[in-house]
């Protein structure tokens, strides 16, 4: 059972309160650094940020319903080699399985960080962030927990919370050392605090928290927003997979691709350094073009559309976790976090793995045994 | 429907289901000319999208062909392959690409007889399922 802590959370104000968790963290000896979502001096926009001065912390808000990118890409790049200090990543669920499935596929190292796992009651895009912060970007967190950990899901003036995290099955965080609870908690007066590993239980220690057990709603709560995130997800991939079941209608569905390959950058487990998509083997000689528009008549331009998104599902979906940084990125507003996940459902489904739900569980596309999968051969004698 | 003649792309390894088309044709074995042989060192270099162009450019059907389990000369291309196969009949299908449309088979390189008649079944097969669709569609 893992050890748990309720922290107060003094004159209501949640952000100054984990801002002071942040800094006790940073004081201990073993932490080099933070990195957690601030507010950017420059700007109202919420970003990763990397800390070492604990007085920067007052800025953090790891809480904010901003998500420009899934960080799993960035504790990539601080982990490839040893960094010379512990870092104290602060991510979300989605962002905490992502990070799993790159350290299998070798693109980070787990030794050197202690993850610090969010419950996530979700974020808005890019532009609805923006707009929803606008006027008041001191209120935006609060306003936003408010909604969000009551059901709510539309904020006014078109900004609701995405397909991805009203589907999104894992609101609560796995693989974190510690992690911070919300659910079925009462956050004006308190937020909770679990150890979920043997490194988390050390900081857990040092940090000198009081073990206290959640409330009793808390398990209730997340069971119920499991199963409405659940019901809602069945929901979306049967619709999904009405809208695309021919190649007609996926090259419909796609109809507004420009090719820009934003999706495939912003998407955390799209790992290679070079995509074959931006390769010479894309860059056709013109003669080609005039080649395949007179063989079939006409070709839409750019070409390889369909393809591209086919070939990211049979690269990538054994290891889509649905943070649907693909949908925020896409400058056409193309649905694509419905198409993905709903195939990664099918391809993980089919070798029996869930992407980020284990460090032991080998990708299903770097493994292979003798005996395995006779029904995907043909017995022709 | 009679009249429909299918194309079907086949990825064949060079150690195995190659050697015995070759050896069919010397051995002047009949099988149906609508399979067109793509030659590669193993079938575990046949990546994904290979296939998915070969149908999103209207192939019928795409066959992968390469040596027994055990037989592999890269010890397990073979394998690499299998796993390939389960991960795109989970996909296509769902897009319109009935996974009767996609085959792997190990065909040994004595086995000419073997390789002629897996053809032959084929394209009856695909004969009977009709052409795809993709072919027709204003696929992009
Ligand atoms: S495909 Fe989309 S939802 Fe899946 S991991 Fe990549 S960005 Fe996230
Ligand atoms: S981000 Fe949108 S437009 Fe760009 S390649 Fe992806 S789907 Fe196409
Ligand atoms: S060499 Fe024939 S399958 Fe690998």
């Amino acid at each position: 059972m893992a050890k748990t802590a309720l922290c107060e959370v003094a004159d209501q104000d949640l952000q100054a309160s984990m801002a002071a968790f942040f800094r006790s963290l940073l004081a201990l000896d073993e932490i080099s650094a933070v990195m957690v979502p601030m507010h950017l001096p420059a700007k109202d926009m919420v970003m990763q940020t990397l800390v070492t001065d604990p007085e920067a912390l007052d800025a953090v808000d790891p809480l904010a319903p901003s998500f420009p990118m899934n960080a799993a890409r960035l504790v990539s790049r601080l982990t490839k080699r040893p960094a010379g200090g512990t870092v104290a990543v602060v991510l979300r669920p989605c962002e905490i399985r992502a990070l799993i499935e790159l350290v299998k596929l070798k693109q980070g190292l787990m030794d050197d960080i202690v993850v610090i796992g969010l419950d996530c009651p979700g974020a808005f895009k890019n532009t609805d962030y923006r707009k929803f912060a606008a006027n008041e970007p001191e209120t935006a967190t609060g306003r936003f927990l408010k909604g969000a950990l009551s059901g709510e899901t539309a904020f006014g003036d078109g900004v609701e919370v995405p397909v991805a995290c009203r589907a999104c099955t894992h609101p609560v965080p796995h693989g974190a050392d510690l992690s911070v609870g919300l659910f079925g908690i009462d956050i004006d007066k308190t937020f909770l605090v679990s150890a979920e590993t043997e490194k988390g239980e050390a900081l857990f220690e040092k940090l000198g928290l009081g073990e206290q057990e959640p409330p009793a709603k808390r398990e209730e709560t997340i069971e119920s927003l499991v199963a409405a995130r659940t019901a809602f997800r069945d929901e979306m991939f049967e619709k999904i997979r009405e809208n695309t079941n021919t190649a007609e209608k996926l090259s419909a569905y796609l109809a507004g691709c420009i090719n820009c390959y934003n999706c495939r950058v912003a998407c955390p487990v799209c790992y290679c350094r070079e995509c074959v998509f931006v390769t010479d083997v894309f860059d056709h000689d013109p003669y080609q073009y005039l080649r395949w528009a007179r063989r079939k008549g006409k070709i839409k331009m750019p070409t390889d559309t369909v393809f591209y998104h086919l070939t990211r599902m049979a690269h990538m979906t054994t290891a889509c976790v649905g943070c649907g940084q693909c949908s925020n990125a896409c400058p056409n507003d193309i649905p694509l976090v419905e198409l993905f996940t709903a195939t990664a459902s099918l391809t993980q489904a089919a070798f029996d793995y869930e992407a980020g739900r284990s460090l032991a569980e080998e990708p299903p596309l770097s493994a292979f045994k003798a005996d395995e999968y006779a029904d995907v051969v043909e017995i022709t004698h | 429907m009679d009249d429909f003649e299918p194309t079907i792309i086949a990825f064949v390894c060079n150690w195995c289901t190659y050697t015995a088309a070759d050896l069919a044709g010397t051995s002047r074995l009949s099988y149906p000319t609508n399979v067109r042989l793509i030659r590669v060192m193993c079938t575990g270099m046949v990546d994904p999208k290979y296939i998915i162009k070969a149908f999103l450019e209207g192939a019928d059907a795409v066959l992968v062909s390469g040596c027994h389990p055990g037989d592999c000369h890269y010890i397990n291309g073979n394998y690499k392959a299998r796993r390939r196969m389960k991960l795109l009949k989970a996909i296509l299908p769902q897009y319109g690409f009935d996974e009767k449309r996609l085959k792997l088979t190990w065909i040994g390189a004595s086995d000419g007889i073997q390789f002629a008649r897996t053809i032959r079944e084929m394209v009856a097969e695909i004969k009977t399922l009709g052409p795809n669709e993709a072919k027709h569609a204003a696929v992009v």
